[in-house]
């Protein structure tokens, strides 16, 4: 019996999503991941709106340019693109340009249980 | 298999040392050590994940978490105003532990042995080379004894973590009858979510306006003023919702009668129809039954490159249980667990964690059904407060927006999706 069950865990270990680690320094996968709750994992938003997946380079470094001097008018990335340096801009417009495009897998909605703590 | 044998079978096994489970559970690649992760909230789904990707599927990562769905707090006030139902806000675990080959135990977490490594939960125990404690925030009643019991928490919700609670407050609401008078008591900072109660009090009065506009809400706030977003909020209740808030300062609740809901402040009594005493707070069991609240024995101290304990370095805490100055939020706890993840990768590599992480936070609040509003900032390490602090540039919306209504919802799918997937 228990080894059906592991041997199933094994199998979802291997045919889940496992994406591969990626190469880029810690420092720079924190704050791509901290991108990620508006413009989805890896770039790849849930609702379509604001991707940044695959954006060239030098588009990518120009709009935060320009939210940050306010030359692009924006609800709330000026807030966001003034705090960052010149290298972790940089950094982040390489991270974003190399992402590929995928389709994004959101969780289903469940009917509420009530014996929820 | 049933869970229950799973449960038993960890306890045998134990995971206590059991190289029969490490040489199988996870393919091919080396094991670098087995991390326990207690509570699978924003700050626990996200570390779980985050660990097994960033370390090449080589850490084994085994989350404990008591419920068997994740309840968003975020958006969870909409349901009071009636534009989102809990069902759109409630989520299993499956796909998250599926993709990433996360252990999983459905089991409340009882005993926290910090000297041996130990979890014990109430179906068996674990050992752990580091351990993520993750348990969101406990409410603490003490200054009511009257509020001490699970008729009176029924009478008078919280709410405050959603589900059943955010139901019953809904359904109060509900039986109100026009004229009634709604009172929401917000504690003395910190808490989970700091422009919340303020939110929450827009998404009543919009259900009062529609649906009881004879009737009004009182705000009793122990704070001396609003502690988030204050001008934003002042003037929707102005311009949305004139004659129906009343926001009252200084204001600590004293006593409460949860049958009569009536309740006390230093200056008066108050009498509500709908009583939403949200209470004091402070970090989660789990965090207090491994002896981790060193700050005012609320909140657990840490160091910011990595999130490790003060207290116990190989121990970590994540999300809202941490003592920091930045806003409890969900989007902080997903800071939190990205630092902490990619600290136990370099950690348990023999490597120094990033020695300056640098993360965003934004909290959008609803003001209606459709308008939102925002506060963004960035915060970075600073080496010699030993303390993340806020970068120029942050701020607030200038108005509310259905702009950033679309943008808050997509902001809700979005950490849905990373966190639970
Ligand atoms: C009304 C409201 C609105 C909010 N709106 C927003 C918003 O718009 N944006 C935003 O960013 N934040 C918002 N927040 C704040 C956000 O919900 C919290 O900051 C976030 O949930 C913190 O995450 P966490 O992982 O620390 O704790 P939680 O998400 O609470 O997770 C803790 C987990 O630990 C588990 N646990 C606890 N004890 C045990 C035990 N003994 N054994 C096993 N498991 C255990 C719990 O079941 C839970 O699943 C809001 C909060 C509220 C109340
Ligand atoms: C709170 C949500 C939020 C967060 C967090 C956030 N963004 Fe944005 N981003 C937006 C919104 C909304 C826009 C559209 C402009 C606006 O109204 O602010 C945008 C626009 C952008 C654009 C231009 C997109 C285009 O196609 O023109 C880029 C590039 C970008 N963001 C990068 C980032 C990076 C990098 C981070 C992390 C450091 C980040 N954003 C964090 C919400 C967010």
């Amino acid at each position: 019996m228990y080894t059906s069950f592991w041997l199933g865990l094994l199998l979802m270990s291997v045919t889940g999503v496992c994406a591969e680690p990626q190469n880029f320094p810690a420092h720079t996968l924190t704050l791509a991941a901290s991108c990620a709750v508006c413009h989805g994992t890896n770039g790849n938003s849930a609702t379509g709106l604001l991707s940044l997946a695959g954006m060239d380079e030098s588009v990518f470094i120009a709009k935060l340019q320009a939210y940050r001097n306010g030359s692009q008018a924006s609800t709330v990335m000026h807030h966001h693109a003034k705090g960052l340096t010149e290298a972790e801009i940089t950094a982040l417009a390489g991270y974003f340009s190399v992402q590929q495009h995928q389709a994004i897998v959101e969780p289903q909605a469940q009917t509420l249980e009530l014996q929820h703590e | 298999m049933q869970r229950r044998d799973f449960i038993k079978q960890l306890a045998a096994t134990g995971l206590i040392g059991a190289p029969w489970f490490e040489a199988h559970a996870v393919p091919a690649r080396k094991v670098q050590g087995r991390v326990v992760v207690i509570g699978a909230g924003y700050a626990g789904t996200t570390l779980a994940k985050y660990l097994r990707i960033w370390s090449g599927y080589g850490i084994e990562v085994v989350v404990v978490e008591q419920n068997t769905q994740f309840v968003s707090c975020p958006l969870s006030n909409l349901v009071l105003g009636g534009s989102r139902s809990i069902n759109d806000l409630t989520f299993g675990y499956g796909l998250l532990q599926k993709h990433h080959g996360i252990q999983w135990v459905h089991d409340q977490v009882t005993h926290i042995d910090t000297a041996a490594r130990k979890v014990t939960m109430s179906r068996g125990e674990m050992t752990y080379d580091r351990l993520v404690v993750a348990p969101g925030i406990d409410f603490n009643y003490s200054a009511w004894p009257e509020m001490q019991n699970a008729e009176a928490q029924r009478l008078v919700p919280h709410a405050w973590k959603a589900g059943p609670q955010t139901l019953n407050l809904r359904q109060q609401l509900e039986s109100m009858p026009d004229g009634g008078v709604v009172v929401i008591s917000i504690p003395k900072a910190p808490f989970r979510c700091p422009p919340g109660p303020y939110e929450r009090t827009c998404q009543v009065a919009f259900y009062l306006k529609l649906h009881k506009p004879k009737s009004k809400v009182i705000v009793l706030d122990a704070n001396p003023d609003i502690v988030s977003k204050k001008a934003l909020f002042l003037s929707a209740w102005k311009e949305l919702y004139p004659g129906i808030v009343d926001y009252r300062p200084n204001s600590t609740v004293l006593h409460v009668n949860p049958v009569t809901r009536e309740v006390e402040t230093e200056f008066e009594r108050v009498k509500a129809d709908v009583l939403n005493i949200i209470p004091p707070q402070r970090a989660g069991k789990p965090a207090q039954m491994a002896g981790l609240l060193n700050v005012d024995n609320n909140w657990c101290a840490v160091d910011f490159r990595s999130y490790a304990s003060t207290i116990s370095p190989e121990v970590h805490v994540l999300g809202d249980a941490v003592f920091s100055p930045q806003p409890k939020s969900a989007h902080i706890a997903t800071s939190h667990a990205h630092v902490c993840a990619n600290a136990i990768v370099a950690m348990m590599g023999g490597q120094e964690p990033d020695p300056e992480p640098v993360f965003a936070n934004t909290c959008y609040s609803f003001v209606s059904d459709r308008m939102a509003v925002h506060v963004a900032n960035v915060y970075r390490y600073d080496a010699e407060k030993k303390l993340m602090v806020t970068m120029d540039g942050g701020g607030l919306s200038d108005v509310p927006s259905d702009l950033e209504g679309t943008y808050a919802q997509s902001w809700a799918r979005n950490i849905w999706s990373d966190a639970l997937t």
